[in-house]
């Protein structure tokens, strides 16, 4: 059903039965490596190429939800997946092993969010009762489609960030049975609009997304008439150090305080000074493999109750920045909740 | 766009962000490229010097030094040292030859897996190529001047 102005009420409450992850060796040193459910030490996942790797992130992921949940794969009806490379390769060619009928998304990296957003309507709605949200980002892969080679010599700025390397994936089912009903449950979506105050620096998509995020978290809380202390976490994807400062600082402006309640997933991944990552994780595979990994398992413990996560993207390529373009950027709100 | 829920236009909210970034730490910056950069020019002097102790003119040994640091830095690029100099060194690293052939070789390395026709060869440039356009073309304008008022003269 849908409320206000862009938000959508699931009141059949359909739940995150289980998460899988899988993260790289980057991640593997950084804060949350004990919560994934694989860590990798090669980059290449014994595969012969990155995106040959990526894409086998996005099966592990999966076939890691499934095994935990004991789900047979037959019984998964759609799987809505994304990722950053051209064509969405990594998800195609994943889903040619997983044969599940498949919705490819592109999203950049607010990916995830928007995989759970469509899953949990189609488990609302009914037209399915078992449905796989995932999406997938490998630094190596990222860094050659948006950026310079990866033996390249040359200097990050402070405001750089490094893409994740990891995939998560959510299975979202029916909660119609009794057994099922102590799983966190998705209650609320708010699918965000495309902003894109003029920020033309690729090195500063922190600053670029803010303000998407900004608009989504505003419209999300004024559409359901919540507070922002209603959620324990208000976790945005990939803002970064300085992308999450001018979250924090404009809403404050506008008159909503979340400094309290606010964490950001590129922020928790990594430790930014020890790891040089600069401002921060980035990557489709940021807020997923947080999110599966670590979130999760924090609502599963009910150390968290309610949570309202925000994907980030910068919908821009190589091609509308070499013309000069700035980047448009889209947030999209989830919230899950253990009621 | 115009977006005005936050309270700003494109360009005020341009200038907030600039003014919000951390920035590079230049004096440093400037200080490490000028210490790395004169280290690889100090490594071609050596060369140079070696080659005219033994028996090159001046032309030769400097084609001998060329040569040498070009080999140097495509096998570091190669055994994965040179974009770790590169990443403390910034611009001290990217400016002398050893750059150019980092950039020709990185892009080698990363594209071999679409093969070596339409991957290595299509891409090696990729970085280095607006340089040799560039560089050729002004040279040739150079020349073209040099020859005119050679004519004239």
């Amino acid at each position: 059903m849908k409320i206000g102005k862009q938000t959508i009420k699931f009141e059949n409450t359909p739940i995150i039965r289980e998460c899988g992850s899988v993260v790289g060796p980057k991640e593997k040193s950084g804060p949350l490596s004990g919560f994934f459910d694989t860590v990798l030490d090669d980059v290449y996942f014994g595969e012969d190429s990155f995106e040959k790797a990526e894409s086998k992130l996005i099966q592990h992921a999966v076939n890691m939800a499934l095994n935990k949940s004991k789900t047979d794969i037959k019984d998964i009806e759609y799987m809505f997946s994304g990722d950053l490379l051209n064509q969405c390769i990594s998800s195609g060619y994943a889903l040619r092993e997983l044969q599940i009928p498949f919705f490819g998304l592109y999203g950049a990296c607010s990916t995830f969010s928007e995989a759970n957003i469509l899953a949990a309507s189609f488990v609302n709605a009914g037209y399915a009762t078992n449905c796989i949200a995932a999406a997938s980002s490998h630094f190596c892969s990222a860094e050659r489609q948006f950026r310079l080679p990866l033996e390249q010599g040359t200097q990050t700025p402070p405001t750089g960030q490094w893409t994740v390397t990891g995939s998560g994936a959510t299975l979202i089912s029916n909660s119609k049975e009794d057994k099922l009903n102590h799983y966190p449950k998705i209650t609320y979506a708010t699918p965000g609009k495309v902003i894109d105050m003029g920020i033309t620096d690729i090195a500063n998509m922190g600053a670029a997304m803010a303000p998407a995020a900004f608009d989504t978290i505003i419209t999300h809380l004024e559409d359901t008439g919540r507070d922002a202390n209603y959620y324990d976490l208000i976790v945005t994807g990939d803002l970064g150090k300085l992308g999450s400062e001018i979250l924090i600082e404009q809403l404050q402006k506008y008159g909503i305080d979340i400094s309290h309640v606010h964490n950001d997933c590129g922020l928790m991944i990594f430790d930014c000074s020890a790891q040089d990552t600069k401002a921060g994780g980035s990557g489709c595979g940021c807020s997923a493999s947080v999110f599966s990994g670590f979130i999760y398992k924090k609502l599963l413990d009910k150390s968290l109750n309610k949570v309202l996560l925000i994907s980030t993207g910068a919908l821009m390529s190589p091609v509308s920045l070499g013309q000069g373009e700035s980047i448009p950027s889209i947030a999209h709100a989830v919230a899950i909740e253990n009621i | 766009m115009n977006y005005t829920k936050m309270g700003m236009n494109d360009k005020q909210y341009k200038e907030y962000v600039e003014n919000k970034s951390p920035k590079s730490n230049i004096i440093k910056d400037c200080i490490i490229a000028f210490i790395i950069g004169g280290f690889i020019c100090v490594i071609g002097q050596i060369i140079m010097d070696f080659g005219m102790n033994n028996g090159l003119d001046k032309k030769s040994a400097s084609t001998l030094t060329s040569i040498s640091l070009i080999f140097i830095a495509a096998l570091l690029t190669s055994l994965k040292l040179y974009a770790k100099i590169g990443k403390v060194a910034g611009a001290g690293s990217i400016v002398p030859i050893t750059g150019f052939s980092n950039s020709i070789v990185s892009p080698a390395i990363e594209y071999k897996t679409e093969g070596i026709i339409l991957g290595i060869g299509a891409n090696m440039f990729k970085v280095a190529g607006p340089v040799l356009v560039y560089g050729i073309g002004s040279s040739i304008l150079v020349g073209l001047v040099y020859w005119l008022i050679n004519l004239c003269s």
